[in-house]
């Protein structure tokens, strides 16, 4: 896998990443690529740090030490008007949805777009929030409030919201926690939709084993704070390791 | 704490200016606490005079309770009372929306959307309780003393211009100022603590409570405590 890749640009590198919480060390000399076009899953268990990954990539967390390479930038050394270019660049979907309970949908699809000093019109706004809404079949729901919509709803207007600045990376928190079987498996398949129509390289993290079989192209395993073993889903699946087998159990 | 209120001075100066947040809010802080306020002012002005009078008439000095409770209440019981329901009102709703954004990774959303939240939530809202706050209470004295002046009806007829006059005889401006000034300290008490306690919200829901009621706690102490200096420093004028 590793060799084919090489030939690929790799959109996110992470390098020798640390990150404690007083004695907890949550990523120990931590290293993943993200290649172009790409849909990576970080599979680990509950509180094994798969967020604050994530959350490092995007300059929400802090690291202790080590590079995070987006885009071509290190988000760890550049100032805040950059960080902001980077992040119009890079879509996230909060484990929560993070929607702004006071807002609107159309105000919360609006919010992205108004604060990312975007020179649009109300017309080119609106066209926007209209096509993030259609893309996840939510177009009725412009006017409602996001305490009247269900929890698969919520987590697809979240996703609009991310969608809405057409990133070229998206990261997935937990995209299917909290969700029934037939939710998960339709924001799985909105997931891939979205990947194939906009071209995204994704890092989706979970520890839902159905949404790593089908939303995997490339599984990287965290364990102890490491990237303990990556390879595609069956590769792994037929893994003689104790710490990997126990994911497929 | 002392971080909190020096990143709040820093981020404020700094541009961008939130405008339409702080007027959002200066709307949903200020504006809408004033029927509460007004209410309880009112009971608070016809409650203390009419608590007042069998003593004052005991005493034959009945022709004295405007002034007595122009004073009380202008330099006192408005400012106090009006920031205790203010704190209670605006202190828990602040804790309770910030923690509740905080644990519902709202906060971090607004980030990665190219927002400052420091500057759009606790900035906003904080200029917004302690600029609104000072008007409340001048609004909430008013009240209160046209409740004193229905109470002074009951027991006798007594015309509006003459309460007034009779209150405006012993009121001198260094009543009124200090007690205005330091409505803006009391505001800016309640917002800032308001907003650290959500802010910095943590165990889910759990805490979302717990931020809401020490909001609530801390900036009525905190407020005792600033009425305390503000009387002390009154004094040395």
């Amino acid at each position: 896998m590793k060799k084919s890749n090489d030939a690929l640009k790799s959109v996110i590198s992470i390098q020798h990443l640390y990150k404690s919480f007083g004695d907890n060390k949550v990523l120990d000399d931590f290293n993943l690529e993200l290649y172009q076009g790409e849909s990576l899953v970080v599979l680990g268990r509950s509180g094994s740090g798969k967020s604050v990954l994530i959350k490092c990539i995007i300059g929400l967390i802090t690291p202790d030490q080590g590079s995070i390479n987006v885009l071509g930038q290190d988000v760890l050394n550049i100032d805040k008007i950059e960080l902001d270019e980077i992040r119009t660049k890079v879509g996230f979907l909060f484990q929560s949805n993070a929607l702004y309970d006071s807002m609107t949908i159309r105000e919360n699809l609006e919010f992205p777009l108004r604060r990312h000093s975007i020179q649009l019109n109300q017309a080119e706004v609106d066209g926007l929030v209209m096509e993030a809404l259609e893309n996840v079949g939510l177009e009725h729901t412009v006017d409602k409030m996001p305490s009247e919509l269900s929890g698969g709803m919520r987590k697809r207007i979240a996703l609009a919201r991310t969608l809405i600045l057409k990133p070229e990376i998206m990261l997935y928190d937990e995209p299917t926690t909290g969700l029934d079987a037939i939710t998960s498996l339709e924001i799985i398949a909105l997931m891939k939709t979205i990947g194939e129509r906009y071209h995204t390289s994704s890092i989706i993290i979970t520890h839902d084993m159905k949404c790593v079989q089908l939303a995997a192209q490339r599984v990287a395993i965290l364990i102890d704070g490491k990237c303990y073993a990556e390879g595609t889903y069956e590769m792994l699946k037929q893994s003689a390791d104790e710490k990997i087998c126990q994911f497929f159990q | 704490m002392s971080r909190f209120i020096g990143r709040f001075f820093g981020e404020g100066v700094r541009p961008r200016y939130e405008f339409g947040e702080f007027f959002h809010q200066c709307f949903v802080i200020g504006y809408k606490s004033l029927p509460l306020i007004g209410l309880t002012a009112f009971i608070i002005g016809l409650v203390l005079t009419m608590q007042l009078h069998p003593t004052m008439v005991y005493y034959g000095i009945e022709a004295q309770i405007p002034a007595m409770v122009g004073i009380a209440i202008i330099r006192e019981i408005g400012p106090i009372v009006t920031s205790l329901i203010f704190a209670g009102k605006i202190g828990s709703s602040i804790g309770a929306e910030l923690g509740s954004m905080k644990v519902t990774e709202q906060i971090d959303a607004m980030e990665v959307s190219g927002t400052n939240p420091f500057k759009y939530l606790v900035v906003t809202r904080t200029l917004a309780a302690m600029l609104t706050l000072p008007f409340l209470v001048i609004i909430a004295d008013a009240i209160s003393l046209y409740g004193s002046f229905l109470g002074v009806n009951i027991y006798e007829n007594l015309s509006f211009h003459l309460f007034y006059e009779k209150i405006l005889d012993y009121l001198f401006f260094i009543d009124i100022v200090p007690a205005f000034i330091k409505t803006f300290f009391f505001g800016f008490a309640i917002g800032i603590i308001g907003c650290f306690k959500g802010y910095y919200s943590n165990k889910g829901t759990e805490g979302v409570g717990r931020s809401a009621n020490s909001a609530v706690v801390v900036s009525s102490v905190a407020i005792f405590i600033l009425d305390l200096i503000a009387v002390q420093i009154t004094d040395l004028l």
